[in-house]
């Protein structure tokens, strides 16, 4: 079997047109099949593993405590608490953010990622700075660039006070620097 | 017993064709492919010792980013061996990078990457990457506080490709957040894909010295010619050539062994690395760092100018890729002697003095702040009480001591400020503190009335030791001129 089959791929000229045929006709048959095998397990693999680029983020507004909890003009670390993590995240659902109290009812409530490599920026409450450690990007108590290689000011979450709480939308982690 | 042995060996050779299968480490090598040739052997060597530390550590850690750091505690603190086992998965894969560094530049330095192995060359170049991008996903499994932060960073990073940066930010970060899962997909990497991958290309890494043999060892004056190469080597197998096993493969044997006992007394004396905090990301005192292997890189994206930092960090392992890959394409041919190539030598000395000086800078990391800077002792200070005390306290609180090195204390992102008043007036002091600088924030708006006052008078005492006692002669004649002034 094996040597009509090493003669007749190498001697084609001894086949009939209708061999020819047919062989070319179950060459394309195979080389679809295995396309079509390829296809119905890769698309729903690949879809699988891209699917966190399509998860929604939820819009929904979390309670971080009541504004007594918070000082005018001080800014504290708070955590904030993923509405829908995955059933196993864990302490990784939670998330680290600096909150400032500007007003009775204004608050910011900045991102704990450096707009420079995204390392947790550090709150000195004496100096009024936050101070990254990974290459000493400083920012003033507002956000903006003080010193090192930020390019960009602190990012900012949107926060309100309602129904008497303190609330912000989910902290996703920003992607912010670009080239 | 012996015969019944003989019998069942014979039968499963004939059925299952070992002896055919391990035929090929007979296969016939220059007899001078001697102690250089080692560095290969060993990087297989310590790519199996991955395979089963890394199969060993699988029966407990948990891929979950609930309980991989809990699984992580047990198998160092309590699991029989765990700790032993982490380090030997931890100093294998340092020794891994080193001996495919070795490797390199061994096959680099003999012309070993021309003609017939240009394609042996490239094979290797990508399971080099491959072996890197195992070290980086391996450091992520040891998912403490330091691997979560890698996370975020590596995501920062790969956000600033062009076009799909946050797509592949948002790949790695499993979501728009550190979160369930993160780890597993790295895990699933580190774990299946990687590996799967580099199994395939060392297969066809070793097929292919197998089918252009090992290279003889180069002889100055003796180019390579693509014309008469293979009949000079066919003919030096047949005049010297001497079978792999076991006439060569002794020394690979003794070298790998000696590596073994490395990887063992580092991980039993040294032991692995020691877990950070959990991979809680609210906790927000971590200080993200790679491992030793890739600090290097850490340490060149940390000194460059920061306008240029995101175009290094994607074009910079680009070019040097691409400079790898094509080295035999566009050199197969010619000298392969490195004493007649100083080119080829200039480049390995300098790339190991790089990557040496800029492995060192991020190591030390001057550019980081320092955190843990104690207040200045009474004895730097040179006062208990007073405006000079209390700018000393200032010079603390205010966070400079993080970026300013006073007598040997504090951190050195900034300029040292032991003898500042050597450099600096009084004028000059209050406009720096002031205004602030490219590195430096602006205090002004921040001190308190009389809090510029002491700081400039701390450092107004920072001075060198003979300065100090020109000032103090100087102030006392100022002194006495002011009082005789003030007598008339």
């Amino acid at each position: 079997m094996n040597t009509s089959l090493t003669e007749s791929s190498t001697a084609p000229s001894t086949e009939t047109p209708e061999e020819i045929s047919r062989r070319r006709f179950f060459e394309k048959l195979s080389i679809g099949l295995i396309g079509l095998c390829s296809a119905i397990v890769g698309v729903p693999l690949i879809g699988f593993i891209v699917a966190p680029f399509f998860r929604k983020v939820p819009e929904e507004w979390v309670t971080i405590g009541k504004p007594d909890d918070f000082q005018i003009g001080k800014t504290v670390a708070v955590t904030v608490n993923d509405p829908s993590p995955l059933p196993w995240a864990g302490v990784t659902a939670k998330t680290g953010v600096w909150l400032r109290r500007v007003t009775e009812d204004s608050f910011i409530a900045f991102s704990a990622n450096c707009t420079h490599l995204g390392c947790p920026v550090r709150w000195l409450p004496d100096a009024d700075l936050f101070m990254c450690p990974c290459h000493g990007g400083v920012y003033y108590s507002d956000g903006k660039v003080a010193a090192g290689p930020p390019p960009l000011p602190l990012f900012r979450y949107d926060v309100r006070v309602a129904n008497g709480e303190v609330q912000m939308k989910q902290a996703i982690v920003p992607i912010s620097t670009k080239l | 017993m012996i015969k019944l042995f003989k019998t069942i060996w014979n039968w499963l050779d004939d059925r299952i064709g070992i002896s055919v299968l391990l035929s090929p480490a007979k296969h016939i090598a220059p007899q001078d492919a001697k102690w250089w040739y080692v560095f290969g052997s060993a990087t297989l060597c310590a790519f199996m010792v991955q395979v089963a530390t890394g199969v060993a550590l699988a029966f407990s850690y948990i891929s979950s980013s609930s309980q991989a750091y809990e699984t992580l505690l047990f198998i160092t603190n309590s699991a029989p061996f765990g700790r032993f086992l982490r380090g030997l998965h931890y100093y294998g894969a340092s020794a891994m990078v080193l001996m495919i560094g070795a490797h390199m530049a061994q096959t680099f330095l003999f012309g070993a990457y021309k003609f017939p192995r240009e394609m042996t060359w490239t094979t290797g170049i990508l399971l080099l990457t491959f072996t890197l991008g195992m070290g980086f996903t391996g450091q992520l499994l040891r998912w403490d506080s330091t691997a979560a932060w890698s996370v975020v960073v590596a995501a920062e990073q790969a956000g600033r490709i062009p076009f799909i940066g946050d797509w592949v930010a948002r790949f790695i970060l499993g979501g728009n957040t550190i979160g369930g899962a993160t780890l597993t997909r790295f895990f699933a990497i580190h774990v299946f894909v990687l590996p799967g991958i580099m199994f395939a290309f060392i297969g066809l890494h070793l097929w292919l010295v197998f089918r252009h043999g090992i290279s003889d060892p180069p002889v100055a004056g003796k180019p390579v010619n693509p014309a008469t190469y293979r009949a000079e080597y066919e003919e030096l197998l047949k005049k010297s050539g001497k079978p792999f096993w076991p006439d060569l493969a002794w020394r690979d044997v003794i070298i790998s062994t000696l590596l073994i006992v490395a990887i063992a007394v580092a991980a039993f004396f040294v032991g692995p690395p020691v877990l950070d905090k959990p991979p809680d990301p609210s906790i927000l005192t971590a200080n993200p760092r790679p491992d030793w292997y890739l600090l290097w890189y850490f340490g060149l994206l940390s000194l460059i100018p920061d306008r240029i930092e995101g175009y290094v960090l994607i074009g910079f392992p680009i070019l040097i890729g691409l400079l790898l890959l094509f080295v035999p394409i566009w050199n197969h041919k010619g000298e392969r002697a490195a004493s007649r190539r100083p080119w080829a030598i200039a480049s390995v000395c300098l790339s190991v003095i790089m990557i040496g000086a800029l492995w060192w800078e991020g190591e030390h990391s001057p550019w980081s702040p320092n955190f843990e800077a104690q207040p200045l002792s009474e004895k730097v200070v040179g006062a208990s009480s007073g405006p000079i005390f209390t700018g000393a306290q200032l010079f603390h609180d205010k966070g400079c001591l993080n970026c300013h090195l006073i007598q040997g204390d504090g951190g050195r992102r900034g300029p040292d400020l032991t003898y500042i008043a050597d450099k600096l007036t009084h004028d000059n002091l209050v406009i720096r503190i002031v205004n602030g600088g490219t590195n430096m924030p602006a205090f002004g708006p921040t001190l308190k009335p009389g809090e510029l006052d002491a700081l400039v008078a701390f450092l107004e005492t920072r001075r060198r030791p003979f300065r100090r006692q020109e000032q103090q002669a100087d102030t006392a004649s100022s002194k006495t001129a002011a009082t005789r002034e003030w007598h008339r």
